[in-house]
């Protein structure tokens, strides 16, 4: 890799490691931070089916409250230089994405250990703004929160200029002599990963009222014709209809006898 | 009497710009409380020309504080009027300021989540994803894109609505509204969840359950294919009324098709109720997802996927 690359890598790298706390701009999703590495190493189109394939494992990975999900920045980009070693040797395509969407679940382990390490780093650098309030120094503030957020992105620059000095040799070697009921088990594991996500999701949101959704979305989503675009808007309608009803029926309900027949002979 | 002190739409949009990065120096100890008062800084200045009330400010503004980034932003404008009353002389006292910043952040937190992790990411994400697994270019656009148009567009206005609505806002919140959005985003939440786990999820059993030798007609005898353009149209022919089932004497039945007959991704289905199983049994997601690996390989060998 030249050194240009390497640097582009490390600018990215950053980026997804400041977004891992900020969860603003996204930077850290795999779909993002895959691509971009995929694009300044000169692999843009495998970069972008990584980001595609663990974009849909990593779906419900969100940090809720003070828990932490498993991190996504560092498993995008370490997994996608892993990628972009292996790539130029003779195993094919296919092959090195699966092998990087394998290696790239232990990496997520690995981020989310080295982000409670920065939160809890981020510790003095409160105090030291709380001192810098005392004085009403302002530019002390900015100065320490501009710095926590550089450490944020440091966490995943490190490792990921460590990965870039990896021979590419070593890494093609690696993936040429694993076997290829590996190689085909890990690929079928990675297509069932995704259901530990929606799982997630589902624990977050499932209620006595939201599974029948549920259930309908997946008889729905059988029609293979229908797009996600479609499964959305099919989605938004039923809400919308539904929390109408909801609504017009609880206010109906507190003059109704709760005996829809018997109502209507009574309005007669 | 003197003239009021306001916050002009400028100050107001560069508290909204630093109020995105909230989370920088998210800590253990009082997590958003840096970025927080980080986000405050220009509206500080502009209210407060002399020292000891800059730092006053300053101080009340690094008390602990979480919620979600984004509808955080309604409570950074509410904030904001109430420090533009205190400034003009409204006896309005830390623990006011405190109080309603608490009071708001944990049922915003309850609709932030459901709301845009829960919801709008999976369906942008899965979009976003679907077209990426293609190798195309629009995916990742997409998703960037129309995340930060909805999320800046977000941030700004509910701040701006925060700020002119002022304390009158936690009237409108316990007004059902709150409620509503969570209740609306779950359902449409769970709707596409359950068809990403029948998209997405992939399982395929691969051991044949029954191997049934057809009857003549019921497949394409190929020994009486002639081997040119007319064998061709003649094979096709007979493919478009047979189906792939007629491509060979035996008819190969994998216990996929039969499971595919009750309902396509079942096993997608029940897989993803275990996860939730799990989960709720406090099992790791790290450890379900290493398990799932070593499942998919021992399985793999076995043959049976």
């Amino acid at each position: 890799m030249s050194f240009i690359t390497i640097l582009l890598i490390a600018v990215v790298a950053l980026l997804a490691g400041m977004e891992g706390v900020l969860d603003e701009f996204q930077f850290h999703q795999p779909i993002v931070a895959c691509t971009l590495i995929g694009l300044v190493s000169g692999y843009l189109e495998e970069g972008i089916i990584l980001g595609g394939s663990l974009q849909m494992i990593a779906l419900g990975w969100a940090n809720v409250g003070a828990a932490i999900a498993p991190d996504a920045a560092l498993a995008s980009v370490a997994s996608a230089i892993i990628m972009v070693k292996g790539l130029g040797g003779a195993t094919d395509a296919q092959t090195v994405i699966d092998s990087a969407i394998a290696v790239a679940i232990p990496l997520s382990v690995a981020g989310l250990f080295l982000t409670m390490v920065c939160r809890t780093l981020a510790i003095p650098i409160v105090h030291f703004m709380d001192a810098a309030a005392e004085k009403g120094n302002f530019r002390g503030i900015e100065t320490w929160q501009i710095i926590a957020i550089l450490m944020q992105g440091v966490r995943i620059a490190i490792p990921a200029i460590a990965l870039c000095y990896i021979p590419a040799e070593a890494v093609q070697a690696a993936l040429e002599a694993m076997p290829a009921w590996l190689a085909d088990g890990m690929s079928i594991g990675g297509g069932m990963v995704a259901a530990v996500g929606y799982a997630m999701v589902i624990n977050m949101m499932a209620t006595k009222e939201t599974w029948p959704f549920f259930a309908l979305g997946f008889v729905v989503a059988c029609i293979s014709e229908i797009t996600l675009i479609g499964l959305g808007v099919i989605g938004v309608v039923i809400a919308l209809v539904y929390l109408g009803l909801k609504e017009s029926g609880g206010s109906n309900g507190n003059t109704g006898s709760g005996d829809p027949l018997g109502d209507i002979l009574n309005d007669y | 009497m003197a003239e009021r002190i306001q916050l002009t739409k400028k100050d107001r949009f560069s508290v909204a710009f630093r109020h995105q990065f909230l989370q920088g120096s998210w800590n253990y100890e009082r997590m958003q409380n840096g970025g927080w008062c980080y986000s405050m800084i220009p509206a500080i200045k502009r209210l407060y020309p002399n020292k000891e009330d800059q730092i006053a400010a300053l101080k009340r503004h690094m008390a602990f504080y979480n919620t979600h980034p984004y509808v955080s932003a309604p409570v950074v404008g509410v904030t904001l009027a109430l420090e533009e009353d205190k400034a003009n002389g409204a006896p309005i006292d830390d623990e006011a300021i405190q109080g309603v910043k608490v009071g708001m952040m944990g049922p915003l937190a309850g609709v932030g989540d459901p709301a845009f992790w829960f919801t709008l990411r999976p369906i942008l994400g899965a979009m976003g994803a679907s077209l990426a697994l293609s190798g195309s270019i629009m995916g990742p656009i997409l998703f960037f894109v129309a995340w930060n148009v909805i999320r800046f567009a977000f941030i700004w206005y509910t701040q701006e609505f925060g700020y002119k609505v002022g304390t009158e806002i936690t009237k409108d919140l316990s007004g059902g509204l709150l409620g509503k959005i969570t209740s609306g985003a779950s359902i449409l939440g769970m709707f596409i969840i359950g068809g990403l786990v029948q998209r997405w999820v992939s399982i395929s059993f691969t051991p044949v359950v029954s191997s049934v030798e057809q009857a003549t007609g019921a497949y394409i005898d190929w020994s009486k294919i002639s081997s040119d353009a007319e064998g061709i149209k003649s094979a096709l022919e007979q493919y478009d009324s047979l189906g792939s089932a007629g491509l060979n004497q035996i008819k190969e039945t994998t216990l996929q098709a039969n499971l595919d007959q009750l309902i396509p991704g079942l096993a997608a289905l029940l897989l993803t109720l275990l996860c939730c199983w799990l989960l709720k049994k406090k099992v790791s997601p790290i450890v379900i997802i290493i398990a799932l690996f070593i499942v998919g390989i021992l399985a793999h060998l076995a043959g049976i996927m």
